[in-house]
């Protein structure tokens, strides 16, 4: 009852389909109008929307282009999947019933194979690779990655965010579902909406956003337009250039992302304690517990898995973010994350052979994590 | 199991709360309503400094700190907007659009193709179906970052950098494994009576996926629409990489990101143009505000 709102990752069931004639054809031709099928539609999508020359225009009226786009992504596309499956028609019944499966998912399958299974086993190799992709250079990125100054500080601070950010959102997402569950309803929903808003902005405008809560400026140089620095004044204290305080800085990047991901904690949760049944709650009042026995003895347990669930998705949210320091210091004094590394290494620098071990890192580090969620659902899948 | 983006709901009231029952009052109100008031001031008060900041005089937003408008409120004289019409005129305006050109095509493409594998995937025969279907699941936990060196490089080569259909292409294709597993799930979902008896009408595969299950498929469409919409037009990354910061191409975040950088000189303009690229989002929020949270929630599992 208190399963994770989130992931249902049902397995896939096989499906009682009735048989078809043919849907099980394995020979050469029909295999060979199968491929020809799932290409088609790529295909031809790629051939026009790169040989349109009108698309790559960069100074013509970008409303008409917009409209066009438009116009070829919905209409263009329908149509083309409907052409394909007029001309899977033609072919004899029986081979046709084997084709037609291909010209709905092969398509997908096309786009998937070249924009992520071919870049991600290119990129591994890639990562054994010299600055232009060249040369074979072993584990010299790799080496390079776990000694030099750089990517060591890059990787430490990145612990600290996973470390810090999502037990923050965590936190605070509780103790905020759990007291605005006390509020009367109208209340609830207001305040729930102020909290959860955040989660609409980007990484980069919420880094402008806090650009006015950490602004500084030096004694003497006019007064403090940052929120922070004026609060520090007000009670007697000389202004601080929060984002060069060596360690400090890190956390108030931080704090940034910890605003942004609390809303996304806070209603799952939310929806996570009001699924907790009143007559358990009810019970262990009556049974003399006071409201904290109960919050840590009867809700924290039921909603155990959700909280797992939660943890783990800002977790990896928090490992990839790369917009909020690439605004905020680009990396300097000593803010660098492993994902914002990675855009530095390979965008700024042309480093790709190191810009793809930081990459390859980055994807390594999460797959534990997601294995052993799995694993945890399972179980309960299992176990209901 | 019902589909799965249904499971996140709005929270529905318990039974007890429809009037405060005795054991309820027993929680003293006051700590209760202290910590909430404290918390939502704290998430508030960032936004709602920028927003004050974006309609002042550009000279007050240099010299003195939003809250200082509290002292004279009514003086229509320390209001203007004339920094969004700046902003507007000095690119954003141009990035709007911009950003809208990205972001529909990049949203669109991927829930078509998407939808008709996801069919396949449910209600189709064809060797292979389920590996092919758990090979796709699993591409869900390779961050994009794996892809962006080697699609880059393969732009370059041909030349299709800066261009609006490469970052759809690429958009959609990074979409593309959540997608499917959502509208399988979904469809998988759906009574195969229907799907049976629609056969037995005569009605063949196309005309069962287009009258018949896309219609039924409008939630968790628009769920995905929204978190992809979302995605894209929030994104930074993939935007920096296949259109960079050619005037002529460059999206919101870009632009914003750009302009954070140049320093004290531009201070004034930030808080105008940061509220340009969250106003979309933020009427999406609002008015579609159910749809808005099942969208994220369904997201969630993306690696």
């Amino acid at each position: 009852m208190t399963t994770p709102p989130i992931i249902k990752t049902e397995e896939p069931q096989p499906k009682p389909i009735p048989q078809e004639p043919g849907a099980r054809d394995n020979s050469p031709q029909v295999w060979l109008f199968r491929v020809l099928s799932a290409l088609v539609v790529p295909a031809v999508l790629v051939l026009f929307f790169f040989t349109l020359d009108f698309l790559q225009q960069r100074d013509l009226n970008k409303l008409l282009q917009v409209s066009v786009a438009l116009v070829v992504g919905v209409a263009g596309v329908w149509a083309l999947y409907w052409g394909m499956d007029r001309l899977v028609s033609i072919l004899p019944e029986r081979v046709a019933t084997g084709v037609r499966p291909f010209t709905f998912a092969g398509p997908a399958m096309v786009l998937l194979g070249f924009y992520l299974v071919y870049p991600a086993i290119n990129t591994f190799i890639l990562s054994f690779q010299d600055r232009e992709g060249e040369v074979f250079v072993g584990f010299d990125n790799y080496v390079r990655v776990f000694t030099e100054r750089t990517y060591l500080v890059a990787m430490r601070n990145s612990v600290a965010w996973v470390v810090i950010v999502p037990v923050a959102a965590l936190l605070i997402g509780l103790a905020f579902a759990t007291l605005a569950d006390k509020l009367p309803r109208r209340w609830e929903a207001a305040t729930k909406s102020l909290i959860f808003l955040p989660m609409a902005i980007s990484f980069v405008g919420a880094s402008v956003v806090w650009t006015f809560i950490y602004r500084f400026r030096p004694e003497g140089f006019g007064e403090q337009i940052g929120i922070m620095n004026a609060i520090v004044e007000a009670f007697g204290g000389s202004p601080l250039d929060w984002l060069a305080v060596p360690v400090w800085n890190n956390l108030f990047l931080m704090i940034i992302l910890i605003w942004l991901q609390t809303g996304f904690a806070m209603v799952i949760l939310s929806s996570a304690i009001k699924s907790v049944p009143d007559d358990q709650l009810e019970a262990s009042r009556i049974d003399g517990a006071n409201e904290w026995q109960v919050f840590m003895r009867i809700v924290i347990p039921s909603i155990a898995s959700t909280i797992v669930v939660v943890w783990t998705t800002v977790l990896i949210t928090t490992w990839k973010v790369f917009d909020i320091v690439w605004v905020m210091t680009g990396g300097r004094e000593d803010t660098s994350v492993v994902a914002q590394q990675m855009v530095t290494e390979f965008f700024t620098f042309s480093n790709d052979g190191m810009g793809a071990a930081l990459a390859v890192l980055l994807f390594v580090a999460v797959v534990p994590i997601l294995i052993v969620n799995v694993k945890r659902f399972r179980e309960q899948e299992a176990t209901r | 199991m019902s589909a799965p983006t249904e499971t996140v709901n709005a929270p529905t009231p318990r039974s007890s709360e429809v009037e405060a029952p005795a054991t309820k009052v027993k929680v003293s109100r006051v700590p209760v309503y202290l910590g909430i008031a404290l918390i939502t001031l704290i998430w508030t008060i960032p936004s709602l400094g920028l927003m004050i900041n974006s309609f002042r005089e550009p000279r007050s937003i240099r010299a003195t700190g939003w809250w200082t408008v509290f002292g004279n409120l009514f003086d229509s004289a320390a209001w203007t907007v004339q920094n969004y019409t700046q902003v507007l005129e000095s690119g954003f305006g141009n990035a709007f659009i911009n950003s809208l050109a990205v972001t529909i095509p990049s949203v669109v493409i991927p829930i078509t193709v998407a939808a008709f594998a996801a069919y396949a995937f449910a209600w189709m025969e064809f060797p292979g179906r389920q590996v092919i279907f758990v090979a796709v699941v699993g591409l869900l936990v390779v961050p994009l970052q794996m892809a962006l060196i080697p699609i880059l490089r393969v732009y370059t080569n041909f030349d299709l950098n800066g261009t609006y259909p490469a970052i759809w292409l690429a958009h959609a294709g990074f979409g593309l494994p959540l997608a499917v597993y959502l509208l399988r799930n979904y469809m998988g979902s759906l009574p195969s009576s229907l799907i049976e008896s629609a056969k037995i009408d005569g009605a063949d595969h196309f005309k069962i996926f287009t009258r018949l299950i896309i219609p039924l498929s409008v939630p968790v469409l628009a769920s995905f629409a929204i978190f992809q919409f979302l995605w894209v037009w929030n994104d930074l990354l993939v935007a920096l990489v296949f259109l960079g910061y050619n005037e002529q191409v460059r999206v919101l975040t870009v632009e914003l990101s750009d302009l954070a950088g140049r320093g004290e000189g531009t201070l004034s303009l930030l808080p105008a143009a940061a509220m340009v690229t969250m106003i979309l989002p933020l009427v999406v929020f609002f008015s579609l505000q159910r749809f808005f949270v099942r969208g994220l929630t369904a997201g969630s599992v993306k690696g």
